[in-house]
């Protein structure tokens, strides 16, 4: 099967042409495809990792070459597909959550009059989201790189007659784009030194390290960072993440928190030997993640809108996958994100349950009492809330909590510490809305009618996979996908500094319990009068944390003053000084001419006093040559 | 004893100011026709005076093809003044200034 491979990315791409071309023919039938193509690629993916896991260890990465791509003299690019545990693993996510996601939507999107359209969309995502991880070498994964940011875009604005929508599509596609851009920078540097996009030249293969300067690989590594940052909706290129969620739920489901966005991360983990030459690159990164654990958790709080918090939830959890990849443990990088696409897809999917189940009711402020009408629904969002949280034996607990244990047995007190804390605001941001909007008093008008069986069944499977996966996945830290990922990214070493496990363990579970306590507190079904005015008694603290700390406005203020103040003044400079030289010249030549028709009197008389002065002006000049 | 050469440059001279003088300060088309006429006959008067100084014919000969071009040219002229006339009601040269710039 692993040979097949290709057959993997070929389904959904082929069933994106389908539904595109046929989709209006097709009618309901387009979204049966669309499931139908992504469970047949989940299948060839499980086999060829069946396949794989029947190969000794040190045979498991395979390179399966399609066909040429590019050959422009010396410099030629294959369109070869790897097939090695890291991305076996990225394509048993994609396929796997991607078939439940799409079973899903054709329950959501049943009202809808463009199915065709939107399931050709996304099984077009499937594909470009495939060949990014399958790719071989960097320009292929880049090629897939913006083809999920385009089908993004085009799912965000999916509604295009909602201006929201058309708007927060724009914005996604170019805020990522400044990312893109920096990536494609790195890859212009990658191939300069290289002269190869190839990984098995630029990350070195069998355990050789590529040749490399210290400071060639830190700028190559800041670089594809600056685009795994846009993709994967980091500080400062996170604006777009929470707007995204005009889209279809689905889409959020799919694409903002399970796959794409999990892009950044796989491109970071997946050069991770680029980014261990450099140590700087490396802190970056753990900066950068932690600083996004931090502020997307806080960010996640103040949000009322369910949808814009588990949008600041997935930055929150993509900031401690990069957290991991920047301390060196990128199978638990690994590990966090394949637990994360589950739990967050159940997370959204759930959401997108009331949504269908309430007219698009998303403000918890009014929801309420949910629980009542829609008991699965309450209980999906209340197994997504627990798998999220630190709580054993849930998936939260061995994927993020490990992470910031085995960073205090590196002794990296701060991480320990502000990962703490993030892990603390995460068990509270969560438990947030399901107190908000499950719990308590009905606040809403009528009935919410429980979303059918075609929308519970996929929930049940995701639920099921993200309460336990982290137990299956990674029960010790150097856990069996770490293990099965070891060949590719290199063995979890576990220092011995700092307290021992398990006052680690007793300490993340106090956290966790606090951060539902402190959700409970504030939240609970007895303080709802006090939480719904909330903005009104504490605007200062509310708003900052509404607002994602006012970064958006920032960049609204700068874009509005600096930006517009600056195309004035070319606007300005254009009108006054381009358009004044070239206007110039032509009010020269129009004075110019209007100074010969002085002459041009039209009065004979004056011709006759010329012709005289003209006939004296001759004959004083013989007179004085003469 | 021949009469010097002089007195015809003189009165010459003289005529060809005093043609010049009307054309520069008469605004009467037909008065400044006069003016050019005396200019002509002044300059005809020079070429005559100097044939006889050289006891040659060109410059009689010269003389009166001046003239019949200058009966051509009164012709035309008068016609023009005429058909200016006619149009503007008016011969005052200053005030046919349509082809100013």
């Amino acid at each position: 099967m692993i040979d097949a491979i290709g057959l993997v990315i070929a389904i959904p791409l082929l069933a994106a042409a389908v539904n595109g071309f046929f989709g209006r023919r097709l009618g309901r039938w387009s979204g049966w495809l669309a499931t139908l193509a992504m469970a047949t690629s989940f299948v060839i993916a499980a086999g060829a990792l069946l396949q794989m896991l029947s190969l000794p260890v040190d045979e498991r990465t395979q390179v399966v070459s399609v066909a040429d791509w590019i050959t422009a003299g010396a410099a030629s690019v294959s369109l070869n597909l790897r097939v090695d545990p890291l991305s076996i693993t990225m394509v048993m996510v994609v396929t796997l959550v991607g078939s439940l996601i799409h079973l899903y939507a054709i329950g959501y999107m049943e009202h809808d009059p463009r199915p065709g359209r939107f399931f050709a969309y996304t099984n077009l995502f499937c594909a470009f989201m495939l060949t990014l991880v399958l790719a071989n070498d960097f320009l292929l994964l880049y090629l897939g790189w913006e083809g999920v940011g385009l089908c993004s875009y085009l799912l965000i604005g999916f509604w295009s007659d909602r201006p929201e929508a058309a708007r927060a599509a724009k914005k996604a596609f170019i805020t990522t784009r400044v990312g893109d851009v920096l990536l494609m920078l790195g890859l212009f540097v990658m191939f300069v030194h290289f002269g190869s996009f190839s990984f098995d030249v630029v990350l070195g293969s069998e355990g050789s390290l590529p040749v490399i300067a210290t400071s060639t690989a830190t700028a190559i590594s800041l670089l594809l960072l600056g685009g795994a940052v846009g993709k994967s909706a980091q500080l400062p290129l996170h604006v777009w993440l929470p707007d995204a969620m005009a889209g279809p739920t689905p889409v959020s489901a799919l694409i903002h928190a399970a796959t794409m966005v999990t892009a950044g991360v796989y491109l970071v983990v997946r050069s991770h030997v680029l980014f261990e030459i450099s140590d700087v690159a490396l802190d970056v990164v753990a900066i950068v993640g932690l600083a996004g654990a931090l502020y997307g958790g806080l960010a996640s709080i103040g949000q009322y809108d369910m949808k814009r918090a588990l949008a600041y939830s997935t930055m929150s959890q993509l900031g401690f996958m990069f957290l991991a990849a920047g301390i060196g443990l990128f199978p638990l990088a690994i590990t966090l994100l394949v637990a994360h696409a589950f739990y967050k897809a159940l997370l959204f999917l759930s959401a997108g349950n009331v949504m269908h189940g309430l007219h698009d009711e998303i403000d918890v402020r009014r929801l309420g009492g949910l629980k009542r009408d829609m008991p699965w629904t309450a209980a999906l969002f209340a197994a997504g809330a627990l798998s999220l949280s630190g709580l054993p034996p849930f998936s939260g607990f061995f994927t993020k909590d490990s992470i910031v244990e085995l960073a205090s047995h590196d002794g990296d007190v701060i991480i320990f510490v502000l990962g703490s804390i993030a892990a603390m605001i995460s068990a509270w941001y969560i438990m947030r809305p399901f107190f908000q909007a499950f719990i308590g008093k009905q606040r809403y008008e009528g009935k919410a009618h429980e979303a059918s069986w075609l929308m519970r069944a996929p929930l049940l499977v995701l639920a099921a996979g993200g309460l336990f996966i982290g137990l299956s996945l990674a029960f010790t830290p150097e856990g069996r996908l770490a293990t099965f990922l070891e060949p590719v990214l290199g063995p979890v070493v576990e220092g011995d500094a700092g307290p021992s496990t398990q006052v680690l363990i007793a300490i993340a579970i106090a956290l966790t319990l606090l951060g539902f306590w402190i959700a409970w507190w504030l939240y609970g079904p007895s303080k709802t009068e006090q939480w719904i005015s909330f903005p009104e008694r504490e605007p200062g603290m509310a708003g900052a944390l509404g607002h994602g700390f006012y970064i958006d406005d920032l960049y609204a203020w700068v874009v509005s003053n600096v930006g517009l103040r600056g195309a004035a003044f070319l606007a300005w400079f254009d009108r006054t000084v381009i358009d004044g030289a070239v206007n110039g010249v032509g009010h020269l030549g129009r004075w110019a001419s209007g100074l010969a028709p002085i002459w041009q009197s039209g009065r004979v008389r004056r011709y006759a006093l010329s012709f005289l002065a003209g006939g004296v002006a001759l004959l004083l000049y013989a007179v004085v040559r003469i | 004893m021949r009469t010097p050469i002089a007195y015809f440059l003189v009165l010459s001279a003289i005529l060809f100011a005093l043609g010049t003088t009307t054309v520069l300060v008469r605004r009467s088309a037909l008065r400044i026709f006069m003016g050019v006429e005396l200019q002509l006959n002044a300059v005809n008067l020079t070429l005559v005076a100097f044939s006889r100084m050289h006891m040659e014919l060109d410059g009689q000969i010269l003389a009166f093809f001046s003239m019949v071009v200058a009966a051509a040219e009164v012709v035309v002229g008068l016609a023009i003044i005429v058909a200016v006339f006619r149009r503007t009601g008016s011969i005052d040269v200053d005030e046919a200034d349509v082809l100013r710039g």
